[in-house]
Parts: C-alpha cells; sequence; structure tokens
C-alpha cells in the first residue's frame, strides 16, 4: 500500500467521523446527513480501491483519471450551493414574516401591560 | 423626530382621523427610547430586516388595526406632513389606490442631484415599459394606499430599495396608481439609503428585480 493511499484512507476516515458526530449530535438534517454520508462511502470506496478510478474514467471516455474527479466534485458542489441558496432565500423571507410578528407582538403585550 | 411627530399630530385632514405609526428597525442609538419618552404608537422590530420588511410591518399593522388608509412617509424630514392633504384626495374621492408624492410634477421644493434624478428617471422609464405606468418621480417614498392596496402589499413587498418595483408589483396587481405634486425638503437628518458607492449596484438589482417580479407575474396570471 503506497503512503497516498494510507494518508487518503486516514483522511476520509477523519470525514466519515466528522459526518458521524454531527449526525449523533443531532447537528444536521436528515437530507444533508444522507448526501454527506454518500460522499464518505464514495470516498472510502476510491480510497481503498485504486483502480477504481481508472476502470471509471475508461468507462466513460476520459483519458485523464483525475479530470473524472474534478468534473464530478465541481458538478456536485455547484448543485449543492444552489440549492443552499434556494434554502437561504426560503429563511430570509421566514426569519422576515418571524421578527415582523414579534414586533406586532410586542407591541401588543406592551399595550396590554398599559391597561 | 419629535419634530415630525409634532408635525403629525397638529396635522388634521378633514374627514380623516389620523394616528402615526413608528417603527424601530432595531436601532442602536436611542431612537427606542426617544419613542418610548414621546408616548407614541411604536414597533420595534426584534432584528433588523431593512426598509421593505419594516414599511411592510407599517402595512400589516394598518390592516390588523383596520385602517383604511396607510401612509408611508420618510422620518428625516424630507416629506413634509402638511402636504399630506394632497396624497389623501385622490384616495377619498376613489381616483386612485396608490397615490405617489412627487417632486417633479411641478419641480418645486428640493429636487435632488443631477445624478440621482437620472436615476429616478432610468426607473420611471423602465416601470413605463414594464407595465406602462408613467410615474416620474418613481423613487419617491411618500406614498398613500388604500385598504386594497394595503391587502396586496402584505403579500408581497421588495426588501431592499422597494420603490420603483413596488410600483411594478402594484401595477401588476391592478391598481390604480396617480402621481400628486408634493413639495418636498433636502433631508434633514440621516443619510439616505442609497449610498453613492452602491449605487450602481442599486440601480441593476432594483431593475433586475423588477423584471424578474413581472415576468413572474406575467406567467401566473
Amino acid at each position: 500500500m503506497d503512503k497516498i493511499q494510507i494518508i487518503a484512507i486516514i483522511a476520509v476516515a477523519f470525514f466519515i467521523g466528522l459526518i458521524a458526530r454531527f449526525i449523533v449530535k443531532g447537528k444536521l438534517r436528515t437530507e444533508y446527513s444522507i448526501i454527506w454520508g454518500l460522499m464518505g462511502i464514495i470516498f472510502l470506496v476510491f480510497s481503498l480501491w485504486r483502480r477504481s478510478l481508472d476502470l471509471l474514467a475508461e468507462f466513460f471516455g476520459v483519458y485523464y483519471a483525475p479530470s473524472l474527479i474534478f468534473i464530478f466534485f465541481f458538478f456536485m458542489i455547484f448543485i449543492f450551493l444552489i440549492h443552499l441558496s434556494v434554502v437561504n432565500s426560503k429563511q430570509h423571507e421566514q426569519i422576515k414574516k418571524l421578527a415582523q410578528e414579534i414586533a406586532l407582538l410586542k407591541e401588543r403585550s406592551t399595550n396590554i401591560q398599559k391597561k | 423626530m419629535a419634530l415630525l411627530y409634532n408635525q403629525l399630530q397638529s396635522l388634521k385632514v378633514e374627514g380623516c382621523s389620523i394616528s402615526p405609526l413608528f417603527i424601530n428597525d432595531n436601532s442602536t442609538d436611542t431612537t427606542c427610547e426617544k419613542l418610548m419618552e414621546m408616548n407614541v404608537q411604536f414597533l420595534d422590530n426584534p432584528i433588523n430586516i431593512g426598509i421593505g420588511g419594516t414599511v411592510q410591518l407599517g402595512f400589516i399593522y394598518a390592516l390588523e388595526n383596520d385602517f383604511d388608509i396607510a401612509v408611508q412617509m420618510d422620518g428625516d424630514g424630507q416629506h413634509p406632513p402638511k402636504e399630506l392633504y394632497k396624497l389623501l384626495q385622490p384616495l377619498l374621492n376613489d381616483a386612485a389606490d396608490v397615490v405617489i408624492g412627487s417632486r417633479f410634477i411641478d419641480k418645486v421644493g428640493f429636487q435632488s442631484s443631477t445624478l440621482r434624478r437620472l436615476g429616478i428617471n432610468f426607473f420611471s422609464r423602465l416601470n413605463k415599459f414594464l407595465v406602462g405606468v408613467s410615474i416620474k418621480d418613481s423613487t419617491s417614498g411618500y406614498r398613500a394606499y388604500n385598504k386594497k392596496a394595503i391587502v396586496e402589499l402584505i403579500e408581497y413587498y421588495p426588501d431592499e430599495y422597494p420603490e420603483p418595483e413596488a410600483i411594478v408589483y402594484l401595477a401588476n396587481k391592478g391598481m390604480q396608481i396617480k402621481e400628486v405634486s408634493v413639495v418636498m425638503n433636502e433631508r434633514l437628518m440621516g443619510i439616505s439609503s442609497i449610498r453613492q458607492f452602491s449605487t450602481i449596484y442599486y440601480m441593476i438589482k432594483v431593475s433586475l428585480n423588477s423584471i424578474f417580479l413581472h415576468l413572474k407575474m406575467r406567467s401566473n396570471g
């Protein structure tokens, strides 16, 4: 086993450990746990079985195998970032509504106290 | 602010009772204490939600308390309360759902800088192109709405730099928008929400927002 493979396996183990910790502590919503868990498994497969990347590249007709990694992950990250922007926009709207509601309730409660 | 309140207090429009509402958008200065001292109706946002959300909060308040008309007015002295009756007249006569106070109809009072006028003119042209409504003072924040318009504004009000986009929204909702001439002052205190360095960003953002909103509303019928 090459040095780099050992490093990769350790890194993946750390990554999976981190995700597992977040899931156990309830800091990640289930839908994100699934995405990141799958990511961890993919990383694990690639680090344990080195030839898998070459086989995959051959299958897709990619001459330079590492470029497959770039294209795949760029795509995944882009999709995920767009998803997060959508979530963020929605939350922005929800927070605004909540703040408006709180301001109205605050006013109402001070009015009641005055009476 | 105290000055504005006094002016509002002494203001009378025939056939109307006026109740001013102040909203503090989580300012860290002494706004809140001053409002408390003056013993006026005010709302205090728990977090900073920006101009759009804050103005919209005023509309929500107006509807919840069953007001017939809502007026929005800058608190920095630009919009003299004594001009208010001009805005209310078309609403009371059922001649419009939305009335916008304009500096540019009779070209009296404070007229803003050339550059700003150029920007305002651009938006009024964009509005005309999109919804066919010609409002000369497209960024004016001195506006009055009847109940029909208030109900629509609670559904949607733009977040940042809301004025030009609100025209597109209201026109798409079939509201009658009317512009009346008012005399405005120069800002007595505070700074404009439209600052120099972000002007280009502002122009692009409001234009895109207006266009997107228009397309969205058109496709939803």
